[in-house]
């Protein structure tokens, strides 16, 4: 049942705006160029109201801009001391609860707990006390979870529920012992789509394979596409002296949108092994080695004897399989190849069961 | 001795029951049987099951009720009843010596159960006794002559507010609920802690609230929300729901007028925030009990997304009486603003404990003196805490306010769940606010910042200071907090919890100041801020304390002055207990 879009008009800071209702403050704001901090909002998962960092002041009251949607007439405020001291206040006891280790963590500078710290220039917590410690670390193979540094935003607990679809994580314990952990707090055992480690705002989730491998600003970013399945994922490849250490996908980029799965995400050392193929390997004579040949001496092999069998024994006495790694524009050139110049319909797909 | 008539009604609520109320019911049936009673008066003795009538510090209570004139026994035990059937029952002669006495009287005197009463006269697990006093009648009577709107605006009329938390016009709630376009709408009670006696006492009138509620808003289905470990409760409101069921008040074509209703359980675990609605809801949805945002509110959009209507059980006991007796009858009862009762539970130092079910506007210092029969031990009254774990915290100079939700609210406090504990001279207030303030932050599920965080660092502030490290900078701290807490939390427990702090240091700046300039606990309760000493005039080397202290910090030679090894000592205060000569001091 579709709502009518009835326009809503309100002031945010001054500023005239008319949205469609049901918009909430946080986006009618940004359509008007105010950005309002938040740690556990995400476009990608549904919104908790869980972090409060996002309050504004509406008629001397303080709301989540991410949970409140708009009303006719609602004048709102953002940015008013009293807002500004209490967002302060908030970053501060999330920081009095969290490793001041900013100059060792692998999310520096891209993290959105250390951007807020910096916006308010909290350099020491007003208030202090005990932090969680952990001694417990998860021994799965791609995924770092340092639940010191977490912030219970609920971000990963909601992309692996609601768009992986998987419900691998939850919250546990209660109070200031809350924990986001697997069941039974066993090591991670998921499909390792990472998608958790991509919405973290913090270093709680990072991918082992990029720890220590460097600084987000000393790598180039090259889009490219995920080699791995007909999907055909936009990546974006964070290269470091011509070598991949890192592989994201970007909101907005590309069929996938930013998500990606654990191959294109932690699967990216094939690129530069030295096992690799970099020519075809032609075996010249009975239980000789695999030489390498050239490509068109390759095709050509191939071709000649191809022609033979079809000719000796028919087209239906050859098969073709092809391989969920190729794009779907590769597989249909092949089903082709194999119905229109071999003649035969024996053609099979890895990915058709 | 000829009668005609003989009941005896044994007090079974959970305090009765774990007092040896079971016991005592079968040996009165035993002794009856034993001793022929039955044909020795020419009548049937009748035995009866009732709920708590709130005076549980004198459990198991049994009413003997020959012709119509009843006494009341107090602290019966097995061993008592034999007498009891042989003296009073057989005999015509009761037994001064157990029976209730004054405090009984002047406890019960004072209130007004128009809720409770019910508690401890009818048996709990029978419709009948229900129905013979006009039970289900109010149901009969919205769902067959007054239209839903009709039902809404009677309540509305009524005043009624919620009496699990913040105290909204319930008609308003279900008006709200009632004017939302789904044709799905969900009902349900929260059976909380404090309600347990309504439940085990009176189940039914839980259950007709929740149908005329169902009938009003247009709700297919009703839940009952108890945590699973009130196993009376449980026990008593499944009994009546089942009873109900036959009779067929709860199920298909209510009345022969067509209205559908079911109502099913729903069973919380051990925690506080189970009791909030929107994580209530989450739990019924078998997710982790977390609260949601609001708005959208649970009138418009509530358990499984749709309309909601949420009240307390005390709430719903009170719509049959409502419906029953008229608007203009329940708000004749209260204040301007608050109408009807109020169940508070009342505890801590006073001489009667129990649950109490006052006129709501009463003033608090009746409560403390009048039912309660005053502090205990002739001490000095110092304050009372009211509204449950985050109420505020009022002082003794405040005593003659009026309880009702207005007034609560001036003082900072709230009637929330209706708790009640009274402190006297010998109670830390900042011992008393950490307490409040542990639980909350054991309590709190850890979603949002400024309650997961922020209960934990005021808890540890408070611990600091009654540690006697707290610095005056503490408190400005602690007051910080307070705003932030207050302020930016998502739900109800983050934004109340800071009342015990906000309240208690308004009125006892100077025992926060004391704790922290002075390094004296002037209660003498925080062992880090007391010593023991003692007053070698005074003491005539009994002995007593020597043997009582368990960490052997006491020394002497009997006759001759002790002393205390302040290495030694724990600070448990055993030596102070046991001097009979008041030799011993706190410092
Ligand atoms: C932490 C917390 C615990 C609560 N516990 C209870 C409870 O045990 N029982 C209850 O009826 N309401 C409880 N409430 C209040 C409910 O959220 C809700 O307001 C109430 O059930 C509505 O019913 P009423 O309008 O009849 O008062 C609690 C609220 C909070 C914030």
């Amino acid at each position: 049942m579709e709502k009518p879009i009835n326009s809503i008009s309100l002031v945010i800071d001054g500023k005239q705006i008319s949205v469609p209702s049901g918009t909430t403050i946080l986006d009618a704001a940004k359509q008007v160029g105010i950005t309002i901090p938040a740690l556990c909002y995400h476009p990608k998962v549904s919104r908790s109201g869980a972090c409060r960092v996002c309050i504004v002041e509406v008629g001397g009251t303080l709301v989540t801009a991410c949970t409140t949607p708009v009303s006719g007439g609602m004048e709102v405020i953002t940015n008013s001391p009293y807002v500004e001291n209490m967002r302060r206040d908030l970053i501060d006891l999330i920081l009095s609860d969290h490793p001041y280790d900013c100059m060792v963590c692998q999310k520096t500078g891209e993290c959105e707990l250390q951007e807020l710290a910096y916006k308010y220039s909290i350099r020491n917590p007003v208030f202090r006390g005990e932090r969680r410690q952990y001694a417990q670390k998860d021994g799965n193979p791609f995924i770092d979870r340092d639940m010191e540094k977490c912030i219970l935003c609920g971000r990963c607990v909601k992309i692996c529920d609601e768009v992986q679809g998987v419900g691998a994580i939850d919250f546990a314990y209660k109070g200031f012992w809350a924990k986001v952990c697997p069941p039974f707090e066993q090591d991670l055992n998921c499909e390792f789509c990472g998608q958790c480690v991509m919405v973290c705002p913090t270093g709680a989730l990072i991918g082992k394979n990029w720890v220590a491998r460097g600084r987000y600003w000393n790598m180039r970013e090259v889009e490219s596409t995920c080699p791995y399945c007909g999907v055909g994922c936009t990546l974006s490849l964070h290269v470091k002296e011509n070598e991949i250490v890192r592989v994201t996908a970007k909101e907005g980029r590309g069929v996938n949108d930013g998500l990606l799965c654990v191959k294109g995400r932690f699967g990216y050392q094939f690129v530069s092994s030295p096992d690799r193929l970099k020519t075809p390997l032609i075996r010249r004579r009975k239980g000789g080695d695999l030489e390498p040949a050239t490509w068109d001496e390759a095709l050509g092999v191939v071709a000649s004897r191809l022609k033979r069998v079809k000719e000796q024994y028919g087209p239906d006495a050859i098969a073709g399989l092809s391989s969920a790694r190729c794009t779907t524009e590769d597989n249909y050139l092949f089903q082709k190849f194999m119905r229109a110049a071999v003649g035969t319909n024996n053609v099979d797909h890895c990915a058709r069961l | 001795m000829s009668t005609s008539s003989v009941e005896i009604k044994v007090c079974l609520g959970t305090s009765g029951n774990a007092a040896g109320g079971e016991e005592v019911l079968r040996l009165f049936r035993h002794y009856v049987f034993d001793r022929a009673v039955e044909a020795r008066i020419g009548t049937r003795c009748e035995f009866r099951k009732v709920g708590c009538r709130g005076f549980c510090s004198k459990d198991v209570l049994v009413d003997v009720i020959i012709n119509g004139s009843k006494t009341t026994y107090q602290s019966v035990k097995p061993i008592m009843v034999e007498r009891i059937v042989d003296d009073h029952i057989v005999g015509g002669g009761p037994i001064p010596e157990w029976m209730a006495g004054d405090e009984y009287t002047s406890f019960h005197s004072k209130q007004y159960k128009i809720i409770l009463g019910p508690c401890g006269e009818i048996d709990p697990e029978n419709i009948d006794d229900y129905i013979r006093m006009n039970g289900y009648r109010a149901a009969r009577k919205a769902v067959t002559k007054m239209t839903p709107d009709g039902v809404i605006d009677v309540v509305t009329q009524s005043g009624l507010r919620g009496r699990g938390g913040s105290g909204f016009s319930t008609g308003e709630k279900w008006r709200i609920c009632r004017g939302q376009k789904n044709d799905t709408r969900y009902i349900i009670g929260n059976v909380g802690e404090v309600n347990r006696a309504l439940a085990e006492g009176n189940p039914h009138a839980i259950i007709e609230g929740l149908l005329i509620g169902g009938y009003a808003i247009g709700a297919q289905k009703g839940y009952l929300y108890i945590r699973e470990r009130y196993h009376l409760s449980v026990e008593r409101l499944r009994t009546a729901l089942d009873q109900a069921r036959d009779k067929g008040f709860i199920g298909k074509d209510i009345f022969g007028s067509g209205f559908d209703f079911n109502i099913e359980f729903s069973f919380g675990t051990e925690s506080f925030i189970c009791g909030e609605e929107t994580a209530l809801m989450e739990s019924i949805e078998g997710k982790r009990a977390m609260p949601r945002y609001r708005p959208p509110f649970p009138a418009e959009k509530g358990l499984w997304g749709m309309p909601t209507v949420i009240n307390n059980a005390e709430t719903f006991s009170n719509i049959p009486l409502i419906i029953g007796m008229g608007a203009d009858w329940f708000s004749s009862i209260g204040t301007a603003e608050s109408k009807g009762t109020k169940v508070f539970t009342l505890s801590g130092k006073v001489k009667n404990n129990g649950l109490v079910e006052i006129p709501m506007g009463m003033p608090l210092r009746e409560i403390v003196y009048s039912i309660g029969g005053g502090i205990a031990g002739n001490r000095k009254l110092k304050a009372v805490q009211v509204g449950g774990p985050s109420g505020g915290i009022i002082p003794e100079s405040m005593i003659d306010m009026g309880l009702d939700y207005e007034s609560l609210r001036k003082v900072g406090s709230i009637v929330g769940s209706g708790g009640m504990v009274v402190f006297d001279d010998e109670d830390c207030i900042v011992s008393v606010t950490k307490f409040f303030v542990e639980f909350l932050q054991r309590e709190s599920c850890g979603e949002c910042t400024p309650c997961r965080i922020g209960t934990k660092r005021m808890l540890e502030l408070l611990i600091k200071i009654t540690d006697g490290t707290g610095e005056i900078e503490d408190l400005d701290t602690l007051n910080r907090l307070s705003g932030i807490m207050t302020a930016s939390s998502l739900c109800g427990l983050g934004r109340t919890a800071s009342n015990p702090f906000i309240t208690s240091f308004n009125h006892f700046r100077d025992e926060y100041l004391a704790h922290i300039r002075d390094k004296k606990c002037p209660a003498g309760v925080c062992p880090a801020l007391v010593v023991f000493m003692v007053v070698p005039e005074k003491c005539k080397g009994c002995g007593l304390c020597r043997k009582a202290c368990p960490a052997g910090a006491v020394t002497g030679e009997i006759k001759k002055a002790h002393d205390i090894n302040q290495e030694l000592c724990i600070k448990c205060g055993a030596c102070y207990k046991v001097c009979k000569l008041k030799a011993i001091k706190k410092q």
